[in-house]
């Protein structure tokens, strides 16, 4: 397309709002991560450049075990939440629209409507119960509780790529004798393992970032590394908090570029 | 539609449910079922220890707007529960202004860009959409409190002496929530402006339209969808925000969310929390039910 000579779409004032919200979104973030740096005790004074605090945190039982659980819980919701989300996708995708299909889409999608809070109230009670009766305190309850909210985040981008594929493919693959099965691992698989991808990614930053839900269902000495750090702001606010926000945000950024990489619609 | 056409159908809608239960009963057991037991436990008894004693009561429900005065022997309206309904929705109300205030040029500027650029500037806005809420707060929190670089940079500069008291305020809570909210509001205004057919403004202001005339009749009634999604997309996580109050809020400024773990977290009153998460549940559903009555509407009016 030719670039307009006269800037129609221009309003006043409204590139210069842009760039300050550009700004003002970026500045607190890039304030967290310079002070993740600094040498002194503040967050406020630059004392020069030091990782002091990063090995701090590396030092600290309590980080390392807060990130262990973090990252079992994250995979293991990812794994679960993405399979699930997969073939629910393929249940309500590509066929003819049938009785229900509706209420699968409103259930799958209702962790993005009910405020998190609720949510976590309500596994409060509900986990509670199941605890007293059996006696399992274990990280199980974490885990399915972030398969259950990661499944519409997983579903999402399965169900797009899957929408975007062409049929023709499978029919030839069912033309030449192949079976359903044969299709589906050889044509259909290949061809939607970016999606996929993309989905598990999603699931697992989102499970990484939990606060709310974890905080309410988690039982004693189960913090991971987000209610650790809720935990932490109760005492002192030091830099180690910053280091270990720095390196989650350099997990996320990392995880979604590769997202964006993946779901990319020329690649 | 002949027998053999109709079993295909049936055996396509059967496989589509089979395919679909395990993620179904996921969520009926780790999301959407244990909602009914809120409801139950709304109508239960309080114990003082904290859980609840199996006696049906509606004391959660009248906890809500009333307390119990053990001296005069009467219910009073619960003021501080009031002021913690009005102060959720006001800061929820305004936080949704402006993050549109902000958000709309923010959506318009990217849709204007060339074609190549877009692409960044929606990452850009991307990423603190998926980065931890609260690592944002942290972030926001490093801005504005006492220590914090806004104070250390106004002092320094002498326009202030002693540091601006902003975090433990409203107007914290208001700052936090705008800044960890706005992606949610760019991201579906920018799906509606993107598609917005730039010659409308032509024609408009070939009509002596002003620029102002134009984005009030023009340009804001064709967005409006997108709009509304946004409103919606940040109100209602703001209604039942936790993190943000309780970190830039401190104590003294409790929304809905926070007043709701205290019920429970610090054991004081189990059904009265119930209470006030299904209140705040039919709120969300009632706002939700509005953006898609009126998605609707104007879906069916837009091609008129």
């Amino acid at each position: 397309m030719a670039e307009r000579g006269f800037q129609i779409s221009r309003l006043p004032g409204f590139a210069t709002i842009a760039i300050a919200a550009f700004v003002l979104l970026y500045l607190p973030i890039i304030t967290l991560v310079t002070f993740s740096f600094n040498a002194s005790n503040s967050v406020a004074i630059w004392g020069g450049f030091s990782l002091h605090w990063y090995a701090d945190a590396w030092a600290n039982d309590d980080v390392k075990a807060a990130t262990m659980r973090s990252l079992v819980i994250g995979a293991s919701a990812a794994v679960l939440s993405t399979t699930l989300a997969t073939m629910a996708a393929l249940g309500t995708t590509r066929r003819r629209a049938f009785k229900g299909q509706t209420f699968i889409y409103v259930v799958i999608n209702q962790p993005l409507m009910v405020p998190e809070v609720v949510t976590a109230v309500a596994l409060l009670i509900f986990f509670g119960i199941i605890k007293v009766a059996t006696g399992y305190q274990g990280l199980g309850y974490l885990i399915v509780a972030h398969t259950a909210f990661c499944i519409p985040f997983a579903y999402l981008p399965i169900r797009a790529r899957l929408e975007s594929m062409d049929l023709a493919l499978e029919t030839a693959a069912a033309d030449l004798y192949a079976t359903p099965w044969q299709t589906f691992r050889r044509v259909t698989l290949p061809l939607l393992a970016p999606g996929i991808m993309a989905g598990a990614m999603l699931a697992f930053v989102i499970s990484l970032d939990d606060v709310v839900i974890t905080e309410f269902v988690k039982s004693g000495g189960q913090d991971t590394l987000p209610t650790y750090m809720l935990g932490q702001l109760r005492r002192s606010f030091t830099p180690e908090v910053n280091a270990i926000s720095t390196m989650l945000l350099g997990l996320t950024v990392v995880l979604l570029t590769l997202f964006f990489l993946l779901t990319r619609k020329n690649d | 539609m002949s027998p053999a056409e109709d079993n295909a159908v049936r055996t396509s809608a059967r496989n589509g449910w089979l395919l679909s239960l395990p993620a179904l009963v996921v969520l009926a057991f780790a999301a959407s079922g244990p909602l009914l037991i809120v409801v139950w436990y709304s109508f239960l008894t309080a114990n003082d220890t904290g859980n609840v004693i199996h006696e049906w009561s509606i004391e959660g429900w009248k906890g809500i707007f009333f307390t119990y005065d053990i001296f005069e022997e009467r219910y009073a309206l619960a003021d501080a529960h009031l002021t913690i309904f009005w102060r959720s929705v006001w800061l929820s109300l305004t936080t949704t202004a402006l993050t549109f205030a902000i958000g709309f040029p923010t959506a318009w500027f990217i849709a204007t860009r060339p074609q190549q650029q877009r692409a960044l500037w929606l990452f850009l806005i991307t990423i603190p959409f998926w980065t931890n809420l609260l690592i944002r707060t942290f972030a926001i929190n490093e801005v504005i409190r006492n220590e914090g670089l806004l104070n250390t940079l106004l002092i320094w500069a002498g326009v202030i002496e002693t540091p601006l008291q902003i975090n433990y305020t409203e107007t914290a809570v208001l700052i936090g929530m705008t800044y960890v909210y706005l992606p949610l509001m760019v991201l579906p205004l920018y799906a509606t402006i993107e598609r917005f057919d730039m010659r409308l403004l032509e024609a408009s202001y070939d009509l002596y339209a002003s620029r102002l005339r134009t984005l009030r009749r023009v340009i804001l009634p064709i967005v409006k969808p997108g709009i509304i999604a946004g409103s919606i997309l940040v109100f209602v996580p703001s209604l039942g925000a936790y993190v943000t109050p309780r970190i830039l809020g401190g104590g003294k400024n409790m929304m809905i969310g926070n007043f709701i773990e205290l019920q429970f977290l610090q054991g004081k009153n189990w059904p009265l929390g119930a209470a006030l998460s299904v209140a705040l549940l039919f709120i969300v559903m009632a706002a939700l039910l509005v953006y898609v009555r009126v998605a609707n509407r104007d879906r069916g009016a837009g091609h008129g």
